[in-house]
């Protein structure tokens, strides 16, 4: 038996956890005996990214013990078992499972419960909190069969929780009680414009609106009834009406509580009781609850070092806080009520761009007491800064939230602030433990964050963070690396820029002139594409072969067995009868796969690279060009049927898509370019999610540039409105050269805008007003491309020489034999390794 | 003792890029690099993709060392010891290749 006191946690959530990781960090790890009591089925786990179960995190992802901690550390851990008693007398715990232990030390770490208001009808089936895993477990179950749902509060977390239940697929409604969302921390004019943001994510706010009753609904399950007599149906319905502390084993036990609820802490966290800590949720300090985490890892260090005999207060914490939901930027900091006598406030409101911010200045204006931020939370961490670190504001202190119109930067650079200056509060981490680790080596983020655990919290500072790393590596000397690979050492647009002005026509000569080494393929392909896309050679010349991936040297896509596909174009997804039967008939011939691609053609699988001139000649017989499937090139111009055909249509989208696919076809760029016309602004082409999309109106065509699918879907923006055909044609070729000139390699037109630096405008400067005065020299250079085409496939089967490299084996007429297939559906599939060996044995026995 | 296997004339290779012999049942890549005047050979057979594509994959250095990269997936093989650049425990075979008058050889002794 040991002999160690007996420390007890009761309470395994967020801050309970945080505290026994902190006393196992401290060195008196070692004096006490640990027992921790965890009510819920799991030990603890991250509530602050709870909201991220629904978008696929399970609950080892949220997770927030490390393996082995209670075993390794000796912690003896009573899961799911609550503690129900505390005798304070005789110092002994005893919990629902009939456990009872004697402790030395005992910390609550209870946390609070959500507040249900005592509706009639509230314990209805499908009325859920939002605490626990269980709980979203069970709104998950319930989704299924739900159509609407509703949270009752608008606070921070029943944001939150309607985004989840949005997500969850379900018409959804928040309903408030008091006149604007998240009363707490916002004044009346950010919450409406809250409000807008929040009904333009497709929720309904409902404001002012008192809950007397839940009863039968006639469409939904529920039908909510409101004190002013309106009525709201709901399949299912979220109470998210605040919190209150679980202050019951404390009360039924003799422990001080506050008038409102809480267990009653000191400066050290010290309950009434002796030997007896609260920590977290479940505490009240000067009369005050804190529902974040941060004031209770605080707590939580606290008691650590109280109980190490060193000096600590909790002398109460700063609540400033951003709302966690994407497309809605909400912030407040401080005081953001100006609540303190004589403060000042400045308010600055744009309509137009939906954005509020506003300030609270002491009455000599030198120090930020608060502030509120929607739309634009992007000046959060200077704010906050000033704000927490008594920063002496600039003499206007109104600059700080109105936009900067000149250059005069207003930001705090991360340089002004103190080394004391706590940068991430989650973690109380300050700015001088963040150089120390830069210095010891952390240069990336995320170093930075596992050896200082800053930005792994609520993860609202890790913009300051980076700032910090940034500033100190490049104090430090360290160049932020742009090389495009170790034989160059400029980057992609630097070496467009050297091409072009040096008239650099070969890798060979770039090399030699700018370069070092042999090369590899990061830079072969980079300059192959510029040079490609600059002076639109034939890609399979001899001195540019060798910079084509093996998709471009092949003219075809590689699959995974080493067979290639084959895309032959159908530009604006046209083809005649005659043209399909054609394709039929060649794929019959070589047993092709095919299939009918996502950009509106088909496509041709299980090619051996001996057969691709063969098929080719016949698709070219046939009256087929190559699609550049494999190249970083235009890809497919998708239309709708249009005008032609549609009863709504309003211009001729095919001809449009058949016109622009002719016009960029075999175009090289950065990375591949897709386009797609529609006849209305029904959209049937998708338009908005192409790298050019065009939508036809009354007064002309719309474009939209700079939108994609793929990894990461981006709408495109629209450019220019009610185009007529040529000036289109001009804005396109103007967009498309400069893309091609200033992009890094492999980054779509969407990430190129966005890194941008002023994004949309400064293009629309560029191409339209012509900013830079380069739009004719843009011009011609795409009208020397286009002048150039060549089907490469006709090139390729026109020269003998090039033929050659489509044989398997140089010395040999040979095909490579381990190329085996099995049929599925009726047609040819890539066996897979069960099946080849099977079908190895057959041949050789 | 190497056993030299006659494979084409030089103007079969492709500068800085390679291709696929037969050689006794054994798929070989053969990368020639004019400016060094170097040719390298190794096993045309991917160990990540499991297929027969190095010839067809893109050629040139890592810190001085030639190296090949996959088609496929992209994975860097060194072309004077096989070792791969990113899995210390993957490399494959290496064969010795030679230019005389204008021809290729290739012996797999190696
Ligand atoms: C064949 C096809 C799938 C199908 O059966 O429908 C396809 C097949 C491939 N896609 Fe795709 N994509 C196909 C339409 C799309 C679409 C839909 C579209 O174009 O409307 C998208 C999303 C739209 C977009 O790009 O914005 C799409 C987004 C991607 C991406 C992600 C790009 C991104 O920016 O995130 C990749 C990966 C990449 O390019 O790095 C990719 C890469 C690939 C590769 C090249 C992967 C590879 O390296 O092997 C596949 C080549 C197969 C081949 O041999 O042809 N494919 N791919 C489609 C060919 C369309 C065509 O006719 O040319
Ligand atoms: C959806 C959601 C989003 C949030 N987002 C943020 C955010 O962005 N930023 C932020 O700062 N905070 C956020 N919070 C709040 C944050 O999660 C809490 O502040 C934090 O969890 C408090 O930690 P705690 O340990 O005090 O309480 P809890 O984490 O609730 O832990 C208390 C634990 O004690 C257990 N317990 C209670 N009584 C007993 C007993 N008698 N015996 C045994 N066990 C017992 C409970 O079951 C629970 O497991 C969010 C909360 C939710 C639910
Ligand atoms: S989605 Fe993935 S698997 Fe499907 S075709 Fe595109 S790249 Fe290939
Ligand atoms: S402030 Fe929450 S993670 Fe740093």
């Amino acid at each position: 038996m040991s002999t160690k006191p007996t420390l007890v946690v009761i309470g395994n959530g967020m801050v309970g956890h945080h505290f026994l990781e902190n006393l196992i960090a401290s060195d008196i790890k070692d004096h006490y005996h640990l027992v921790t009591f965890c009510e819920e089925q799991r030990p603890a786990y991250d509530r602050v990214h709870l909201s991220e179960f629904f978008s696929g995190k399970s609950a080892e992802d949220l997770s927030m013990v490390s393996e082995g901690f209670f075993a390794n550390n000796n912690i003896t851990l009573h899961l799911g078992d609550k503690a129900v008693a505390i005798d304070t007398e005789n110092k002994w715990v005893s919990s629902e499972k009939g456990l009872a232990i004697s402790y030395d030390k005992l910390v609550l770490a209870t946390g609070s419960y959500p507040f249900v208001p005592p509706v009639p009808g509230h314990d209805r089936k499908n009325c859920f909190v939002y605490r626990t895993i269980e709980d979203l477990e069970a709104m998950n179950n319930a989704a299924k069969t739900a159509q609407v749902g509703a949270v009752i509060g608008g606070g921070l977390l029943g944001l939150e929780a309607a985004k989840a239940l949005q997500d969850l697929k379900l018409k959804t409604h928040v309903v408030q009680f008091s006149p604007r969302l998240m009363a707490a921390q916002l004044d009346d004019g950010g919450a409406q414009m809250l409000a807008d943001k929040i009904e333009a994510l497709g929720v309904s706010v409902l404001t002012s609106k008192n809950t007397t009753q839940i009863v039968d609904g006639t469409e939904c399950l529920h039908k909510m009834i409101f004190a002013d007599g309106t009525e709201l149906e709901t399949d299912m319905i979220l109470f998210s009406a605040g919190i209150r502390p679980r202050d019951d084993i404390a009360r039924a036990s003799g422990i001080a509580v506050g008038s409102r609820g809480g267990i009653i802490i000191d400066n050290q966290c010290k309950t009434s009781a002796p030997d007896v800590y609260a920590i977290g949720e479940c505490a009240v300090w000067n009369e005050q609850t804190f529902g974040l985490v941060a004031p209770g890892y605080s707590m939580a260090r606290t008691v650590v070092a109280d109980l190490a005999g060193k000096d600590a207060s909790f002398t109460g914490a700063d609540m400033s806080t951003k709302l966690k939901l994407n497309g809605v930027d909400v912030a407040s900091i401080g005081d953001p009520h100006a609540s303190t006598p004589g403060s000042l406030v400045y308010t600055y409101q744009n309509g137009a761009e939906e954005i509020y911010k506003r300030i609270v200045v002491s009455a000599d204006k030198k120090k930020l007491l608060g502030a509120v931020l929607v739309g634009d939370a992007s000046g959060y961490g200077t704010l906050l800064q000033y704000c927490l670190n008594g920063i002496d504001l600039p003499a206007n202190p109104d600059s700080l939230i109105l936009p900067s119109r000149s250059d005069e930067s207003v930001g705090l650079g991360p340089d002004a602030l103190p080394a004391n200056a706590q940068i991430c509060s989650c973690f109380d981490v300050t700015k001088g433990q963040i150089c120390t680790a830069i210095e010891s080596g952390c240069h990336t983020m995320g170093a930075l964050k596992d050896s200082t655990k800053a930005a792994t919290g609520c993860g609202g500072c890790s913009a300051l963070l980076k700032s910090v790393l940034d500033c100190e590596l490049d104090k430090a000397g360290f160049e932020v690396n742009t090389d495009l690979c170790e034989h160059f050492a400029y980057t992609r647009q630097d070496l467009y820029n050297l091409i072009m002005v040096n008239e650099i026509k070969t890798f060979d000569e770039l090399l030699k002139q700018q370069g070092k080494g042999r090369g590899c393929e990061v830079c072969r392909q980079a300059v192959g594409s510029i040079l490609a896309s600059y002076w639109n050679d034939y890609i399979l010349k001899t001195e540019h072969l060798s910079l084509q991936d093996t998709n471009d040297t092949f003219l075809a896509n590689m699959q995974k067995d080493g067979t290639y596909s084959v895309v032959p174009r159908m530009t604006g997804g046209e083809v005649t009868p005659d043209g399909l039967i054609a394709i039929g008939q060649i794929a019959k011939k070589y047993k092709l796969y095919t299939k009918v691609t996502g950009g509106q053609r088909v496509d041709l699988f299980g090619a051996r690279v001996d057969q691709l001139p063969l098929i080719w000649q016949e698709l070219i017989d046939a009256g087929f060009e190559s699609g550049h499937a494999y190249g970083k090139s235009l890809r497919t111009v998708k239309s709708c049927v249009g005008s032609t055909w549609c009863r709504f249509g309003v211009d001729d989208s095919v001809g449009l898509a058949v016109e622009l696919e002719n016009r960029y076809k075999g175009l090289r760029s950065p990375h591949k370019i897709k386009f797609a016309v529609s006849g209305c602004t029904r959209e049937c082409a998708e338009a908005q999610s192409k790298d050019i999309g065009i939508i036809a109106t009354e007064g002309g065509w719309n474009l939209y540039v700079c939108g994609n699918g793929g990894m990461k879907p981006r709408h495109g923006d629209l450019f220019a409105t009610n185009l007529d055909k040529e000036t289109l044609i001009k804005y396109i070729d103007r967009v498309l050269t400069f893309y091609s000139r200033t992009a890094d390699r492999l980054q779509r037109t969407s990430v190129w805008m966005e890194n941008m630096e002023g994004g949309l405008d400064y293009l629309r400067s560029v191409v339209i007003d012509d900013k830079l005065g380069v739009c004719a020299d843009l011009e011609a250079q795409m009208q020397r491309v286009v002048d150039t085409y060549q089907c490469e496939w006709k090139t390729t089967i026109a020269d003998e020489s090039k033929l050659k490299r489509f044989r398997h084996f140089i010395n040999s007429d040979k095909t490579d034999e381990n190329i085996l297939f099995v049929e599925e559906r009726g047609q040819i599939r890539p066996a897979n390794e069960q099946e080849r060996q099977h079908m190895t044995v057959m041949e050789e026995a | 003792m190497s056993h030299w296997i006659d494979i084409c004339p030089l103007e079969d290779l492709q500068p800085d890029s390679g291709v696929c012999a037969l050689v006794e049942d054994q798929q070989v890549a053969i990368f020639y690099m004019p400016k060094d005047n170097a040719v390298f050979a190794v096993n045309n057979y991917d160990p990540f993709g499991k297929v027969h594509v190095l010839s067809r994959g893109l050629l040139g250095d890592i810190k001085g060392e030639p190296m090949i990269a996959s088609p496929l997936y992209k994975q860097h093989f060194s072309l004077l010891t096989g070792q791969c650049f990113e899995d210390e425990s993957i490399s494959i075979p290496v064969y010795a290749v030679r230019i005389e008058n204008h021809r290729v050889a290739v012996s797999l002794e190696e």
